[in-house]
């Protein structure tokens, strides 16, 4: 799965984006912001506060309980503030 | 129509090029989002807009269908801005045409609405303390929420 991340998450995380296989066990979208957090320093500072994160999988905005699947781009990132 | 472009535009030639040719448009409603100099208490010199290609593209895209399904529209236009913009710049476009001056006001009201809480573009001020990325207000969610109340008395 394709995995993006934009503003402070992608300033913590230290990187814009990545391809990674869907972990064991990730099943939705609240199953990988979990699976992120336990990878430790900038992806736990990230998602530490994960009511701060707001997620999209495939360019739609989505929930924590949003299944993933193997090919998936899933985003990460702040409330929103265009306009 | 929408755009997302990292340039400016022209406010007049957009409208223009809008309802060129739809002589059954009687109304048109813009709104026109500044950068502001102040945000709080904090004086900003500058501001970077950060936004999702491709989901922003197709945020905005459904938030001007909906539009369509909900008022008799004979055009609209959203034109949104990234990149460095300076208080004053023009940020974002966006417009609604229609026979009569309701549809037009409302639908134009609707998509600010709905793109400030929908559209992901995120804000990053320049401060004297720094660079800050600006929080979402809550009145944004309050603003779109209020909508949903509305077609549910219809």
């Amino acid at each position: 799965m394709k995995l993006l991340y934009f503003a402070w998450v992608r300033e913590r995380v230290g990187g814009a984006s990545e391809d990674i296989p869907r972990p064991d066990g990730v099943a939705t979208v609240g199953d990988l912001v979990a699976w992120l957090a336990a990878r430790g320093d900038g992806y736990a500072e990230a998602f530490e506060e994960s009511s701060m994160v707001r997620a999209a999988v495939n360019q739609e905005h989505v929930d924590l309980s949003h299944p993933v699947a193997d090919g998936d781009e899933v985003a990460f990132f702040p409330p929103v503030t265009g306009g | 129509m929408i755009r997302v472009q990292e340039e400016d535009f022209d406010l007049g030639a957009e409208l223009k090029a809008m309802s060129a040719g739809k002589t059954s448009i009687g109304g048109l409603c813009s709104f026109v989002g500044l950068v502001r100099d102040m945000a709080g208490d904090a004086e900003i010199g500058a501001m970077t807009l950060e936004h999702y290609p491709g989901m922003t593209e197709k945020a905005l895209e459904e938030i001007e269908t909906e539009a369509h399904a909900r008022w008799p529209l004979d055009a609209t236009l959203i034109i949104h801005r990234y990149g460095r913009l300076e208080p004053g710049d023009q940020i974002v476009l966006v417009a609604a045409a229609s026979a009569h001056r309701e549809a037009a006001f409302e639908a134009c009201h609707y998509l600010i609405d709905f793109l400030k809480t929908r559209a992901p573009f995120w804000k990053l001020e320049d401060t004297a303390d720094g660079a800050k990325w600006v929080d979402a207000r809550a009145s944004d969610d309050a603003a779109t929420a209020r909508w949903a109340v509305k077609s549910g008395e219809e």
